[in-house]
C-alpha cells in the first residue's frame, strides 16, 4: 500500500506498452503533424510561420490545419508533433498564464511561458511529443525560444522544428541578416516554410504566418496557397434510385406514440 | 573460419514466452553468411551537383570521417573516368576506391579497344549503377552515393546512383545531408532563375556548401568544386570557404540574460 | 576484366541476404493505375521517386515502361529492382521477337511476368506490377501481380501506395459496384482518360508518396501514346 501512495508520476504503463507491442500488440497510430514551423526575430517583433498539412502515416488528414497556436495576447507558439500533444499542450500552458496574470495583475512574459511548457514536458519525460517554437513579446522585447519534447530549450534569432526543419533551416542560413524590417521577415519566413512544403513529404498545402509586434499581433492564415488542386474530371452523378432499396416499411407516428393530456395539480 | 551458430533461446527475457514467428532468425539457428554486412567506417559526407546553361558543376568538401572524428581533412572526393566523365563520391571512402579501380580497368580496357570511340558519361553511369545493384543482391553493398556527371556532343549529364542501385538522372541531385539542406535551395535558385551559367551555378554549388558547413556535423569548408562543359573536365584546387555568419548569434545573446 | 557475352543472364546461387544494419530494400513510393475499355487501355502513373523518408529525389521517374506497342508495363515500389526487371523484360522480349518474328501477345507477357517474379521468390523483386494494353481481339486488358507473381485479368487495376485511395473509385465509377441504374454506354477513351487524371490528382491530394508529374497512357490499335500531366509539387 506504501508503494501506492508513494506520490510522483509513473511511466509504468509506457514500458508496458512498449512490452506489449513487442509481442505483436498494434497501438492505435496517433495524428502527426509532419510539418515545417520557424520563427524569426527581426527588428521590432517576431514572426512565426507554419505549413497546413497534417498527417497519419503516408496519408494526408487535413490539407489545412493551423500549427500556430494562441498562448496569450501577445504570446503565440507553433506545434509539431503528436497533434494532439501540441494542442493540449498550448491549450493547458495558455489557461495557466491566463490565471498567472489574473492573479499578477501584469502582462505575462515569454520566459514564464517557457519554463511552463520546459517544466511540464520534463515532467512527462518526452512521452508528450510536442516539439514548440515560442515567439513572443513583452518588457524585454521580442524573443524567440524552442522547446523539445523531453523539455529542454534554446533561445535563438532563428530557429525551425519539425521533419522539414533542415529545408527551412538551409532558407534561414542561406539569407537571415539581422535586424530586418517586418516585410522582409515575413518574406523569409514564407520562404523557409515554402521550402519545407515543396521539400519535405510532412510537410504541404499553406504557408500560415503570424506576427507579433509591439503594436499588437497580425494573424496571416493562409498567406501562401500555392497548392490548389489542379485538375477536376467532370461530375459524379448518381440519379436517385442508384442505391438498390431492398425493403420498405412506412410506419405511421401515430401508430407509435400516445398522446395524453397532463393534468397539472 | 569460424562459423559463429546462435541459437534463440526461448523463455528467456521473453515475459510472454513468444517471440513474432514471422521473424526467420526467430525459427532457425542463424549461421553466419559467407559476406559480411559491412558498416561504413571511414565516410564521406554530401555530394551536390547542377546542370547549368552549357555544363555541369559539381561540389563536394574533402573531409573523410572515422565515426565522428575528422580524420582526414584534405580527401579528393571527385575522380575523372575518361574523357568526359567525373564520379563524386559520399560514403565509405574505400569502397569508391575499390569501385574507382573497377571502373579504370574499364577505361583502360576501353582504350585498348582502340576503336575511336570513347565511354560516354551515360555508359559509365549505367555501369556502375550496376555494379551496386549486382553488390546488394549479394548482400555485400558498395557502401556509397555516387553522382555520376560529364559533358559530351553538347549534352550535359547528371545522375545519382545509391547502395541499393537505386539511380535517376535529374537537373539537380544531391546526396547525404546534400540532400535535405542544399537541395531545396537548389531547387527553389534553379526556378528562379531557370538558365544560370557557369559563374552563378558555381556560387550556388559554393553557398550550398557554406550552408552544409554550418549544419552537417561531418562537414568541412576546405571544398572542391568541378566542371565538365565544352572545356572537359576540370577539378579545382581545394578552395576555403569564407564563413561570415557567425556573428548573427548577436540578437539572441543581447536577450540571454532573460533565461 | 571478365566480359563475357551470354545471351541469357548467368543463373547465380543466389545467397541469402543477412540482415545487419544494411537493408536491401527501399519503397521508391508512387502510384500506377489502369482502366481497359473496349478497344482501348489507360494507364497512369505519378513520377514522383522518395527516398523512402521524407525526401523526394526527383520529381521526374516515369514509372510505365513500354514493352511492345500493344503493351505497358506500370511498376511502383523499389525504382532499382524495377530497373532490373525492366531490363531483364525488354532484353527478353527482344529474343522473343528475334526467334518468331513477332512481338510476345500481351496475354503471353503478363504470363511472362508471373514467371519472372516467381524465379527471384526467395529474394523477391520488391515491385507491384500492372501489365496492361491490348491482347490479340483487339480489347483492354490488365493483370495486377503481387511481388512473388501471383496475377489476375482484371478490366482495371491500381498499384503502390496510393492504391487504397483509388481502388474504392475504379470499383464504383467502373465497376458500378452495388448501382442499380447504370448511366451511359460504353466509355470512350477520352472519358476514361478524364477519369484516370482526376483519380490520380485526388490520390496526389491524399497520400504524401504521389505527386509532382503524372504519365497518361493510352494503348490502342494505333499504338502507345503519351501524355505529361501536372499534379501538385507539395
Amino acid at each position: 500500500m506504501e508503494e501506492l501512495n508513494r506520490g510522483g508520476f509513473t511511466f509504468d504503463l509506457c514500458s508496458r506498452n512498449t512490452l506489449l507491442e513487442k509481442t505483436g500488440l498494434k497501438m492505435p497510430g496517433f495524428l502527426k503533424t509532419g510539418t515545417t514551423i520557424v520563427g524569426v526575430v527581426y527588428k521590432d517583433g517576431v514572426v512565426l510561420g507554419a505549413d497546413t498539412r497534417a498527417t497519419e502515416g503516408p496519408i494526408v488528414a487535413d490539407k489545412n490545419c493551423e500549427k500556430i497556436h494562441y498562448i496569450a495576447d501577445n504570446i503565440y507558439c507553433c506545434g509539431a508533433g503528436t497533434a494532439a500533444d501540441t494542442e493540449m499542450t498550448t491549450a493547458l500552458i495558455s489557461s495557466k498564464l491566463k490565471l498567472h496574470k489574473l492573479s499578477t495583475g501584469k502582462e505575462p512574459r515569454v520566459v514564464t511561458a517557457l519554463t511552463m511548457l520546459k517544466q511540464m514536458l520534463f515532467k512527462y519525460q518526452g512521452h508528450v511529443s510536442a516539439a514548440l517554437i515560442l515567439g513572443g513579446i513583452d518588457i524585454n522585447g521580442p524573443s524567440l525560444h524552442t522547446i523539445y519534447p523531453h523539455g529542454s530549450t534554446d533561445q535563438l534569432p532563428y530557429v525551425t522544428m519539425g521533419s522539414g526543419s533542415l529545408a527551412a533551416m538551409a532558407v534561414f542560413e542561406a539569407k537571415y541578416k539581422t535586424d530586418m524590417t517586418r516585410d522582409e521577415a515575413i518574406q523569409l519566413v514564407a520562404e523557409a516554410i515554402s521550402s519545407g512544403v515543396f521539400n519535405d513529404l510532412g510537410s504541404g498545402s499553406n504557408v500560415d504566418v503570424t506576427v507579433i509586434a509591439k503594436e499588437g499581433v497580425t494573424v496571416l492564415r493562409n498567406y501562401l496557397t500555392p497548392n490548389e488542386r489542379k485538375f477536376r474530371g467532370p461530375e459524379y452523378i448518381f440519379p436517385i434510385g442508384t442505391t438498390p432499396v431492398l425493403s420498405k416499411l412506412v410506419a405511421p407516428l401515430s401508430s407509435k406514440v400516445i398522446i395524453e393530456d397532463v393534468v397539472m395539480s | 573460419m569460424q562459423q559463429h551458430v546462435s541459437f534463440p533461446v526461448f523463455g528467456q527475457n521473453d515475459y510472454f514466452n513468444y517471440k513474432n514467428p514471422q521473424t526467420l532468425e526467430n525459427r532457425m539457428p542463424v549461421v553466419d553468411a559467407k559476406k559480411k554486412t559491412q558498416d561504413p567506417i571511414v565516410t564521406g559526407t554530401s555530394v551536390i551537383a547542377i546542370k547549368y546553361n552549357g555544363g555541369v558543376v559539381m561540389g563536394t568538401d574533402m573531409l573523410c570521417s572515422y565515426g565522428s572524428l575528422a580524420r582526414f581533412n584534405s580527401i579528393q572526393r571527385m575522380e575523372k573516368f575518361g574523357s568526359y566523365t567525373i564520379i563524386g563520391a559520399g560514403g565509405e571512402l574505400s569502397d569508391f576506391q575499390s569501385l574507382s579501380n573497377t571502373l579504370n580497368d574499364l577505361v583502360t580496357l576501353d582504350h585498348c579497344i582502340d576503336d575511336g570511340s570513347k565511354l560516354s558519361p551515360s555508359e559509365i553511369y549505367n555501369y556502375v549503377a550496376r555494379v551496386m545493384y549486382n553488390h546488394r543482391n549479394k548482400g555485400d553493398p558498395l557502401w556509397n552515393s555516387l553522382v555520376v556527371m560529364g559533358y559530351q556532343n553538347g549534352s550535359s549529364f547528371l545522375g545519382k546512383v545509391d547502395l541499393v542501385g537505386t539511380c535517376f538522372k535529374d537537373d539537380i541531385v544531391c546526396t547525404g545531408y546534400g540532400a535535405h539542406i542544399a537541395l531545396p535551395l537548389m531547387r527553389k535558385a534553379a526556378l528562379d532563375n531557370p538558365n544560370m551559367n557557369l559563374e552563378q551555378a558555381k556560387k550556388l554549388i559554393e553557398d550550398c556548401l557554406r550552408v552544409l558547413f554550418y549544419r552537417d556535423a561531418r562537414s568541412s569548408k576546405k571544398i572542391q568544386i568541378s566542371v565538365a562543359n565544352e572545356n572537359g573536365l576540370e577539378i579545382s584546387e581545394p578552395i576555403e570557404l569564407d564563413t561570415y555568419m557567425w556573428q548573427s548569434g548577436e540578437a539572441a545573446v543581447k536577450s540571454f540574460s532573460q533565461v | 576484366m571478365d566480359l563475357k557475352l551470354s545471351p541469357f543472364p548467368t543463373l547465380e546461387k543466389q545467397m541469402p541476404i543477412e540482415h545487419g544494419r544494411f537493408e536491401a530494400y527501399v519503397d521508391n513510393g508512387g502510384t500506377v493505375l489502369a482502366v481497359g475499355g473496349p478497344d482501348y487501355c489507360v494507364i497512369a502513373g505519378d513520377t514522383r521517386m522518395s527516398d523512402g523518408g521524407y525526401g523526394i529525389q526527383t520529381r521526374k521517374y516515369t514509372k510505365i515502361f513500354q514493352l511492345t506497342d500493344k503493351c505497358v508495363l506500370a511498376t511502383s515500389g523499389m525504382q532499382a529492382d524495377t530497373l532490373a526487371l525492366q531490363k531483364r523484360l525488354k532484353t527478353m522480349l527482344s529474343h522473343y521477337q528475334k526467334e518468331h518474328g513477332k512481338p510476345m501477345s500481351t496475354p503471353a507477357i503478363a504470363q511472362f511476368l508471373s514467371n519472372t517474379l516467381y524465379y527471384k521468390r526467395f529474394f523477391p523483386y520488391y515491385t507491384f506490377n500492372i501489365v496492361a494494353g491490348i491482347d490479340e481481339k483487339g480489347e483492354g486488358c490488365a493483370w495486377t501481380y503481387d511481388a512473388v507473381g501471383s496475377h489476375e485479368r482484371v478490366k482495371y487495376a491500381s498499384q503502390g501506395s496510393g492504391n487504397q485511395l483509388v481502388i474504392p473509385l475504379l470499383d464504383n465509377q467502373v465497376a458500378k459496384f452495388n448501382q442499380q441504374i447504370i448511366a451511359g454506354g460504353n466509355v470512350t477513351s477520352q472519358q476514361a482518360v478524364s477519369f484516370v487524371k482526376d483519380a490520380i490528382t485526388s490520390a496526389g491530394e491524399r497520400d504524401i508518396y504521389t505527386g509532382d508529374y503524372a504519365d497518361i497512357v493510352v494503348v490502342d490499335k494505333d499504338g502507345v501514346h503519351w501524355e505529361k500531366f501536372e499534379l501538385k509539387l507539395d
